[in-house]
């Protein structure tokens, strides 16, 4: 059921993926594109997230109203999500009606119109999906020890991008960001399904090839941050009564060794999670080291993890949420002493086994959708290539004990992380 | 479609059954495609059971099953789940208490016994039910800031006053807190049963296991519950504009939220209702609605419609998120689209369209484990027949411009909406 992926590569250089799937009359067609705000400067962050609404506005051969149509009508699913590396579009709808996601994915990457009017309505639209994403303290919290993490890396901003941002990025802004990075040789296409692989790459070769490669201009020079400097302490206040704590650490980028340990690692202190953005997940943390720590103790009231596979490193974020009466300095005390106890030697292997199971039973869960195949092949493809995905598990099963007593010590360091604390204000300043 | 790709609809020939002496159903579907396996189970217990002065009595009762059982204590319980990669949660919605599991499929036994055991021999240990209590509290007081969850509150408590499905199902805080160990036990004995039981299970297993694991660990069930479910009368549609706003300090968006009954589930309606749902709030980028609120007006990230038909009542729902200045604006929007829709009949071009989008998506909903024992549940316990799903594509073929019409005009009128939101602004009692 999990074959390998093929690939095959246009003289415009464009990557193809593709994986033949039989089980339902399905295909899930996605195209990536390297960039994301990890790609923006400032002053006109969030420049990537509204490409991608953009390019939902049409193209002369799919107007608006046709292009909104053209999926729906056929029962495909159809979306687009733009992250810290990547933007990507797809499509999933019955096998014998991919050529229409084919033929509207290679239109859209070099004819999209970003018509003016549009943009001043799409302007109104992300202001308000910023706002939603404002209503929601850990947005907020997120958003602030993010921007203490990072010096001089993009990394630093949220994807959606600053309020003063989406006031003043201008058409042109968009379309150039558009031209600059929407090209086949910055592209990925991957491709899951029921179809006959020689097929198809006839099918996406005649479509895709005459796509020309655009003049790139210089893309933006992005240099890695590793360690985090000195320990930091932000305190966030809003409305509510609950209290949220988040402890940021640098975490490797996804193509380092020590990626895989900080998946075990992630799986020991706050339970099994699936690095996929869609779907797959699902068991729950409650032998976790940390659920025990903090919640059996009546510390918080939940506990969580989140580790991202990025280019550069990026952070390995443990959350808890607690109500305002309990201690924040011992929750963020308790934390450290459990980090500290897996610095010293505390890991057994049959913990990492019970980990590397987890794990595997994440990858089933995830695999059975052809949409979550493809959307592998081509996440993977944003941040390492698409055998990432194929050797995950083995490259899991490598990990020793040693190597994660390493990236223990390395990288969840008591000097160097930020630790956030979104607080309740005072309620005489309401 | 061939042969072999319609193996995959599940139908007659393809679900096993077994209905057990107690009354429990179980129904399971093989899927070799997958390594895993999903269950899902129905069965009396839900909130609106719940005593007015103990709202949220089900849902504390229904998430107190994973909390350990008289045979496993909590970490016993979940180091079995969590060592074998699988999982297994208790829910609580409006007529049933819930559980979904899933496993690899060499542990499907496991999802079997640790059901079994929760459902019939739960331990409600006090210590769990004062950390259970703590949590539900946290949850209650980040849905008191949550401008949709607020919104939704609203909704129903207007939509269905002095009912049940009108009271939130976690509750109130005054109310978990006043819940005892002694109310858990009582709710429990009185109303978990396996008479009315649905247990499906989609996955890579097959059905002789499927009914051999139900014999084992749910024949023996046999209790003598006495207050069955309980049905009381769906008050009577909103006469008129009911216009209600909770104001929400520190937030930058409204949740808008208008709402009026739909046709149940297995009413006649439902399927032209439904397609006409597709058209007004859905198709694209969520349909008629979307286009004008959203695309045309930039007024909002989101603007859309849903129906949810259950076997006593059904709900339409109408929902945007806006900023504080575009509220008022953004109901008149909707309203009117409410009033277009329901004057005149779709469009040959707007009919079409959704028709094939849903005929279209039904394959991508049975594709995962999950999506099948899902339809397979609906199949059992709205009566659709185990043939709904391959009569599929002609019954909604079937549906016309006028039937939408007439089945919408009975339910949907722009002057008769509660009208709810949440956020920014000054209160509205």
């Amino acid at each position: 059921m999990n074959s390998l992926a093929n690939k095959h590569i246009l003289e415009n250089g464009l990557t193809i993926l593709t994986k033949e799937i039989h089980h339902a009359p399905l295909i899930s067609h996605w195209i990536w594109y390297r960039v994301g705000s990890r790609n923006e400067i400032a002053g006109k962050t969030g420049v990537s997230h509204w490409v991608e609404h953009m390019q939902f506005k049409g193209t002369p051969k799919y107007p608006i109203n046709v292009l909104d149509a053209a999926i729906s009508k056929v029962g495909g699913y159809w979306n687009a999500m733009t992250y810290l590396d990547w933007t990507t579009y797809y499509e999933t709808l019955p096998a014998d009606k991919a050529p229409i996601a084919i033929d509207l994915e290679a239109d859209r990457m070099v004819n999209s119109v970003f018509d003016k009017k549009e943009t001043e309505l799409e302007r109104t639209v992300i202001i308000s999906e910023r706002e939603g994403n404002e209503n929601d303290p850990m947005f907020r919290l997120g958003e602030a020890t993010r921007s203490a993490a990072f010096d001089q890396h993009p990394y630093a901003q949220q994807v959606i991008g600053e309020m003063k941002d989406l006031r003043t990025i201008s058409r042109n802004d968009l379309y150039n960001h558009y031209q600059q990075y929407y090209t086949p040789g910055n592209a990925v296409l991957a491709v899951a399904g029921d179809f006959k692989t020689e097929d198809l790459i006839k099918e996406l070769t005649q479509k895709y090839a005459d796509i020309p490669i655009r003049g790139v201009s210089p893309q933006i020079k992005v240099t890695p941050e590793n360690e985090i400097g000195e320990s930091e302490q932000i305190t966030v206040e809003g409305h509510g009564d609950t209290v949220y704590v988040q402890i940021s650490y640098r975490a490797p980028k996804a193509t380092d060794d020590d990626f895989f340990s900080l998946v075990v690692l992630d799986s020991l202190l706050t339970g099994p999670a699936s690095l996929s953005m869609f779907g797959g997940g699902g068991i729950s943390n409650k032998t976790s080291r940390l659920y025990k720590k903090l919640v059996e103790n009546d510390l918080s009231v939940n506990i969580s993890g989140g580790l991202q596979a990025t280019i550069d490193p990026f952070l390995y974020d443990i959350l808890a949420i607690t109500s305002p009466e309990k201690n924040t300095q011992l929750i963020i005390k308790s934390i450290t002493e459990e980090i500290d106890r897996i610095q010293n030697n505390s890991v057994s292997q049959a913990e990492i086994d019970r980990a590397i199971k987890q794990a595997k039973a994440l990858f089933a869960y995830g695999s059975e959708s052809i949409t979550n195949q493809a959307f592998w092949m081509g996440y993977s493809s944003m941040f390492a290539d698409h055998t990432w995905f194929d050797t995950f598990i083995s490259n899991l099963e490598k990990i020793t004990k040693n190597q994660i007593l390493s990236a223990a010590q390395r990288y969840l360091d008591p000097n160097h992380r930020i630790i956030g604390i979104y607080r309740p204000s005072p309620k005489e300043n309401y | 479609m061939d042969s072999q790709k319609m193996k995959y609809i599940p139908g007659p020939d393809t679900i096993s059954t077994l209905t057990l002496e107690n009354g429990a159903t179980v129904l399971s579907f093989s899927n070799l495609n997958s390594r895993s396996i999903y269950m899902i189970g129905i069965l009396n217990g839900g909130g609106v059971l719940d005593p007015s002065e103990k709202t949220g009595l089900a849902h504390f009762t229904a998430n107190l099953l994973s909390r350990g059982t008289e045979n496993l204590s909590f970490s016993d319980f979940h180091n079995q789940l969590e060592s074998a990669g699988a999982n297994l949660v208790f829910s609580c919605g409006s007529k049933h208490a819930w559980f979904r599991g899933k496993a690899l499929a060499e542990d499907v036994e496991l999802l079997f016994r640790l059901s079994s055991d929760s459902l019939q021999k739960p331990s409600f240990n006090q210590e769990y039910i004062g950390r259970l209590r703590n949590q539900l509290i946290a949850g209650l007081t980040i849905r008191d800031q949550d401008t949709s969850e607020m919104a939704s509150l609203l909704l129903d408590r207007y939509l269905f006053p002095d009912h049940p499905y009108g009271q939130p199902i976690d509750g109130y805080i005054e109310t978990i807190q006043s819940i005892t160990r002694s109310d858990i036990l009582q709710f429990h004995n009185q109303v978990y049963s396996p008479a009315d039981m649905i247990i499906v299970v989609a996955g890579a297993v097959d059905g002789q296991e499927i009914r051999d694991l139900s014999e084992k660990y749910f024949s023996t069930w046999n209790v003598d519950t006495t207050a069955q479910s309980k049905n009381p009368l769906i008050p009577p549609p909103p006469a008129n504009i009911i216009r209600k706003h909770s104001f929400i300090e520190g937030k930058s968006q409204v949740d808008l939220l208008m709402g009026c009954f739909s046709p149940v589930r297995t009413s006649s309606d439902y399927m032209p209702v439904s397609i006409g749902n597709n058209i007004l709030g859905q198709f694209g980028l969520m349909g008629r609605i979307g286009k004008v609120v959203r695309s045309k007006s930039g007024l909002a990230y989101y603007a859309s419609s849903s129906v949810s038909a259950w076997s006593d009542v059904g709900t339409w729902d109408f929902s945007a998120g806006v900023n504080p200045e575009n509220v008022e604006k953004t109901i008149d929007l909707i309203r009117e689209e409410i009033k277009q829709f329901v004057k005149s009949p779709v469009t040959d071009q707007e009919l079409d369209n959704s028709k094939s989008l849903l005929i279209g998506r039904m394959p991508i909903s049975l594709e995962s484990n999950a999506g099948l024992a899902n339809a397979i549940l609906s199949m059992q316990r709205f009566k659709l027949g185990f043939d709904y799903y391959q009569k599929y594509t002609g019954l909604i073929n079937s549906i016309t411009a006028k039937q939408i019409l007439t089945a919408s005009q009975r339910y949907l009128h722009p002057d008769r909406l509660v009208i709810a939101s949440a956020g920014p602004g000054e209160e509205i009692k």
